[in-house]
């Protein structure tokens, strides 16, 4: 919480760290200045790419006393207006899986060996971010989880692809820290009933997890920028129960 | 991404962006999310030169009718065209 009375502020600057196979990563790096401790959350862009509602929802987080690490998954395609990146990188058929997963544990390992930290980092990210922070916690260790809406965690057979081998729900078992997913019930990526399977699948391996379904929302409903989709009751709830989970978790 | 609805075509033009003309060598086209058009799914054209960076690039969202009568229009002036082109009268 806010204190009016008490000194506030936020470093938010554009670094480069090593991320899958030594590349050097873009990131969008976040912190409250101050000495510490701050847990840490890595943010993994949606499929629009590394935007402007992505580092605005950075800079929420940090104002709510978290460090940020948001990596450009598209950066290896180039660099230029975030529009003509993602639209390179939708022709190609988006970004391998296994890079994403470890350009995610690259940040995670970043935020973790700041003197600010206090050795906790969690992962969340929306869309197709959602869906990649589901997969990054299953496969490298996390403390916390938020999948805002991932789309594809159940993927059909035919849906696998070289970038895509296996669906992540099938990494469940794997899952490495508490979940927190949020859904909009008028959403079809992921739908409804694609939701209930992934709840049954983190029962049967018994992870801890929260899972919520707002009616009234589909896709997107964080999202201020887009009026056909935003939805400012869940949206405001939604983000309550995002911060409050991380407090929980990695505070 | 999120659909898995992408289809490319080769094709053999021009077009105009922020770079000015450049030629067109290829267009993806998605049902996905759009960057700009307020919905959650539109059917997106990027005409793009593959040889030409990131920003040789003229990007259209459309909805899924107004797709559908693009490719309509598109069909129906090919059929006049190669009328014309074959000798037959031309219209107007």
């Amino acid at each position: 919480m806010a204190d009016t009375g008490s000194y506030e502020g936020m470093l938010a600057e554009v670094t480069k760290i090593p991320g899958h196979g030594g590349d050097w990563i873009s990131v969008y790096f976040v912190r409250p200045l101050g000495p510490g401790p701050f847990p840490g959350v890595v943010w993994l862009h949606h499929m629009p790419g590394w935007d402007e509602w992505t580092k605005e929802a950075c800079r929420k987080l940090a104002y709510h006393g978290f460090m940020v690490a948001a990596p450009d998954l598209y950066c290896r395609a180039g660099t230029g207006a975030p529009e003509d990146v993602a639209a390179k990188v939708r022709a190609e058929g988006g970004v391998p899986d296994a890079q994403v997963v470890a350009d995610a544990a690259a940040c995670r390992d970043f935020l973790r060996a700041l003197p600010q930290s206090n050795g906790k980092v969690g992962v969340t990210g929306t869309c197709s971010g959602g869906r990649h922070a589901y997969l990054a916690a299953c496969l490298e260790p996390f403390d916390a989880c938020v999948d805002l809406w991932g789309g594809g965690v159940v993927m059909r057979p035919e849906d696998l692809t070289e970038k895509r081998p296996v669906a992540p729900i099938d990494y469940t078992e794997r899952l490495s820290c508490p979940l927190l997913g949020l859904f909009g019930e008028e959403d079809r990526a992921p739908t409804p009933e694609q939701v209930r399977q992934h709840e049954e699948a983190l029962k049967q391996h018994g992870k801890q997890y929260e899972f919520h379904m707002y009616a009234g929302a589909g896709h997107g409903f964080f999202y201020h920028d887009r009026p056909a989709a935003y939805r400012a009751e869940q949206a405001v709830d939604g983000w309550k129960k995002v911060i409050g989970f991380f407090h929980q978790h990695l505070g | 991404m999120c659909t898995n609805i992408l289809i490319h075509t080769r094709l053999e033009g021009a077009g105009f962006g922020r770079k000015g003309w450049f030629p067109v060598t290829r267009a993806n086209v998605t049902y996905d999310h759009p960057f700009h058009v307020d919905l959650e799914h539109a059917v997106t054209v990027d005409f793009v030169d593959e040889a030409g960076g990131l920003d040789a690039r003229v990007g259209v969202e459309l909805t899924v009718a107004s797709a559908r009568a693009l490719a309509e229009a598109l069909l129906a002036a090919c059929a006049e065209a190669e009328a014309y082109e074959s000798g037959g009268a031309a219209r107007g």
